[in-house]
Formats: C-alpha cells, structure tokens, sequence
C-alpha cells in the first residue's frame, strides 16, 4: 500500500463534512487534485498566461513551451510513438464522437457494424447510435458473462467481416472489469475493423501503453486522473488520423485559408480547432508528472489491496450486494453495490451525513443498469489517497445507514 | 452523526408512505398517463389519472424510486385526488415553493405533505421529491387544454 502521506498533497480532503472528516470515495466521478496540479494552473495564469502557436513574445513563447510539453508528457504517459498522434480534447466524450463522427462517416456505410458491450458508459454508446442512424450502419453489443467479465469466444462471435469499428470500455466504471483490450484489439484487426479504446477509467489507475495494445483510437479525460476539468486526450495512429477531415473548424487548425477553399495544419493541430485549453493540458502535464512519481505500477497495486480490502469488509454486512467480477484480479479498484432495499439515494444521504462521499444514480450506464436489473445502485470508487481507514469509515457507515432505516420502518 | 439532520428528512410519516404507499398500481380506466424520469438518478414513475368535468377522480401511480420520491408520489395522490385540476395545480405550485424553502401560504391544508419540508435542506433530493409532483401538473394541464 502507499503511503498515508500522499493525502497530504491533496488540500481537499482536509475538511470536515456534516461533522465529520471527510471521506472522499467518488474518484470515478472525477479525482481530487494534488497542490503540484493546483500550483501549475495558478502560475500558468500568474506567469505565462498568452495564447499558443502565434505570439512572438516571451510569454507567447512559454505558453507553447508549456502547452507542447504537455503534449510530449501525455506521448510518453501512453507510449504513442509521436506528439502528432496526441491530440487534446475536451474529455473522454469530444475524444469519442470526434472518432464517430470523423473516421466514423467517412468510412462505415449502410449494412456494415459497429460493436460495443453491455457496460459501455453513455459517451462509449450514443455517439456510435447516432453514427449508425445516420449512416444505416448496425450496432451491435456484446453481451456479458454473468459476473459482468467479456468472455473472448463472445467477442469472436460478435465481431464480423462487416465489422468497421470496436469501441469498448479498457475499465468499467459500474462493474470494475479489466477488459482484455490488447486481445480484443487483435480480434477486431483480423476483421479489418479500427479499436477504439474508451480509457477514461482506465488511464487514472493502470499503465497505458498504445503500441502494446495496437488499438487505433484510445480516449481519456484530465480530470479523473488529477487533472483539471476540461481536458482531455484523443490519441489516434498516425496514418488514419491523417486521413481523416477535422470536425471543426475556425482558427488554430489551418494552413492556408482562400475566400472558398482551406487548408488544414499537420497533425496533431489540424484537429484542435479554437484557442486550445492551454491551462489545461499543462495542469494535465503536471497530474502526469505526479502520477509518474508516484508509479503507475504502485497506484494500481494501492487500488487493488484497497478494493480487496473493501470488498471483504464489505461482504460481512447482511444484506449487501456487489456487483461485477469477485476475483480482485479481474478488477479495478471501485465497488458497486445494493443495501437491502434501501434505495442508494438514501444510502448515499446518510452516508453523506457521516462525511462520507459516494456516488449513487445509474453511473451514465442504463444499459447496464438494466442488465443488472436495478434501478440504480450505489458506488465507491478508491483512488491513491484512499487508505483502509476510509474503508473502515465506510463500512461502519453502511452499518449505520442499514440501522437507521431497519429503526425508521 | 448527525442524525438530527437526518431525521427531519426522514420523519416516521415519510417512511410510513414509503413502505405503504397509497394508490399505488395502474389505472384501468384512467384517461392521462404521463411517464416521468429523473434522468440523473434513474428514477421513474408512471402515473395514471382519470380526470373528469376538470376533477381528479382517480390517480394511482407506479415507479421506481428512493424513498422521498416514492413517498412524495403516495403522498401526492392522496392530496389531489377528488380535487379540481386548478386545486390541484395549486398544490403542486404549493409543494414547490415549499421545496425552495419558501414561506408558505397558511390557508392551505398541507396535511401529511408538511412532513417533506426537510427536503428543502437537502438539496440534491429536492428532484426526487418533485418528480410525482411534475408528472401530475403535466398531465393535469395537458388533459385540461
């Protein structure tokens, strides 16, 4: 486990909510930010502030400085081969309809197929619901084990010649599942479809590495991985990104600009049209130096004995439910579960009482939600300044939410 | 823990209607039928409402909720059923401002509804405990166009 001194970067999480220390237990949502994050933005905005790519002045020169170096930060953090194919986006959700919508209609007609799963998040389901209405195009799921794992023989069922694009989820944010991307990848490369990776909780927790996956397309947001909002990456390989057209357009992404007809930039900015969020990548930057620091490696072990920790703790409890995969090897470090009938509203109303912040609703996951047959469910998720303390904290607030309501009815 | 907090959300009357929740099921001959989703959270309701001559004569409803959108619903449709569509539009204005903490109009009988005030210190239920409450007022004006 790491160290409980790592809280100490994280200024947030010294307070007391509703009376009590907070416990912060809501990472898969968004992440809290470390000082290092928080400092970079402030001195991005005290110091540097300019815009990119244009001014000749020293601070216009800085903010390049630091905005391409973020870009070579987040190149190194995945293992892409070149800065070109890194391109900054909004989040997880631009970086996924941008794929939809650019390599998307370009290259899937009517009677081809597009294959996701069950678990998908909204943002990996409805960019690719509206490709396929535009373009006659099938959408297909995978369906799931029953303990919420992908079984490959399924895969290889679902995935056909008439197959275009993959898009899954690498970690499930409802269901922990580690999905086995790199096998995945190679299943739908002997198809001739393109893998679009959804890596938003996957990039916070465990070592990317692009060329080792040889997926396509693979996209992740800043602020869960102790970045700022409103960052986030597109990473695409190379040869396809360069054949494929912006989806928007203005300033930033040209070349040569006529009364009818425009050029574009190379890659990576022909993609980032607009001002870009230039204190954002680098406030990414600085999350990634952090995260480095700190270990990829070591942060996934700290979730993995944390979840494992939960979960035990958490079976112990009359009456609780937990949802996906029980193997700890098969998951990531949150846990998604049910109180007897007490409805997560109320369970997350109490525990919020006690201080303790979990997410409670669908999780942007209906479909899943309606393949687990529940309404909603409740979910803490664990990041690396979580300990077992949090857990411990938990648990008694579980066993208090299960009193309080067995008293009320 | 602050369970002084808690229990004025959770008051014995709100958790009575939450496990007997009153006119609850489907109407057979209802003539309004709204389905209401509170898409942040997952819950659902579906009500049914047989509105004559403007009168609420009969309301049931069914849904999947926590326990202060259910109870919010039962409560709802003991208020306004037998009332015109005007009364019971009133109501729902009633409810809401009682939601936002407002002051509170004091010839209106709140009856068990007064439990819920609460919620108003709850910000992020006050949607659950609005949602039957939505539903009802889109189906009243829409049947009275």
């Amino acid at each position: 486990m790491l160290s409980k001194d790592i809280r100490n970067h994280f200024p947030i999480l010294d307070q007391e909510v509703n009376g009590h220390p907070l416990v912060y237990l809501d990472s898969a949502a968004t992440s809290q930010k470390p000082v290092q994050v928080i400092e970079a933005l402030d001195r991005y905005y005290r110091f540097d502030n300019s815009n990119v790519h244009r001014g000749v002045h020293t601070l216009g020169n800085r903010a390049t400085d630091g905005y391409e170096g973020a870009r070579e930060k987040v190149r190194k953090f995945i293992n892409a081969k070149s800065t070109q194919e890194v391109i900054f986006m909004r989040g997880t959700t631009t970086a996924i309809n941008t794929v939809a919508q650019s390599y998307g209609r370009a290259n899937v007609s009517e009677g081809d197929e597009i294959v996701i799963t069950h678990m998908e998040h909204h943002s990996n389901i409805i960019p690719w619901q509206q490709l396929a209405k535009e373009t006659g195009a099938v959408l297909k799921y995978i369906d799931l084990e029953e303990d919420g794992t992908l079984s490959l023989d399924k895969v290889r069922e679902t995935i056909t010649d008439k197959t275009k694009i993959v898009s899954i989820m690498y970690v499930s944010n409802v269901l922990g599942t580690m999905n086995p991307i790199e096998e995945i990848t190679k299943i739908a490369h002997q198809h001739g479809a393109v893998m679009c990776v959804d890596a938003a909780q996957a990039a916070p927790h465990v070592k990317i590495d692009v060329q080792k996956l040889d997926c396509d397309f693979l996209a992740f947001s800043g602020h869960k991985m102790c970045g700022p909002t409103g960052i986030g990456v597109l990473y695409g390989k190379k040869d396809l990104l360069n054949n494929m057209e912006p989806i928007e357009f203005g300033g930033e992404m040209i070349d040569f600009v006529g009364l009818y007809e425009s050029t574009w930039k190379e890659l990576p900015w022909k993609f980032e049209g607009g001002t870009p969020i230039i204190a954002g990548a680098i406030g990414l930057g600085a999350a990634i130096d952090f995260l480095e620091e700190i270990g990829l490696d070591a942060i996934e072990q700290h979730e993995h004995e944390l979840a494992g920790y939960a979960m035990d703790k958490m079976s112990e409890i009359d009456g609780l439910t937990i949802y996906g995969p029980r193997d700890p090897d098969q998951r990531a470090g949150l846990v998604t579960f049910n109180l007897d009938d007490v409805h997560p509203h109320d369970v997350a109303t109490v525990l919020d009482m006690n201080g303790i912040a979990v997410r409670a609703g669908h999780h942007c996951a209906q479909p899943l939600m309606k393949w687990l047959d529940v309404s909603s469910t409740a979910r803490a998720s664990f990041y690396l300044y979580n300990t077992t303390d949090d857990v411990d904290r938990l648990v008694e607030g579980l066993r208090t939410t299960k009193e309080y309501f067995n008293d009320v009815y | 823990m602050s369970t002084n907090k808690l229990d004025q959300l959770y008051r014995s009357v709100i958790m009575e209607h939450y496990k007997h929740p009153k006119n609850k099921g489907v109407l057979e001959n209802g003539n309004v039928t709204i389905d209401m989703n509170n898409p942040t959270c997952g819950d659902v309701i579906r009500l049914t409402m047989n509105v004559e001559d403007d009168i609420v004569k009969d309301v049931k409803f069914e849904g999947e909720g926590c326990s202060i959108s259910m109870a919010s619903a039962s409560m709802m449709t003991q208020m306004i059923k037998g009332k015109t569509t005007e009364e019971a539009v009133k109501l729902a204005h009633t409810f809401s401002d009682m939601m936002l903490g407002k002051e509170l109009d004091e010839s209106i009988d709140l009856d068990d509804l007064e439990a819920l005030s609460g919620v108003a210190q709850f910000p992020a239920r006050i949607k659950c405990a609005t949602l039957s409450w939505k539903a009802m007022e889109e189906g009243v004006s829409g049947e009275s166009q």
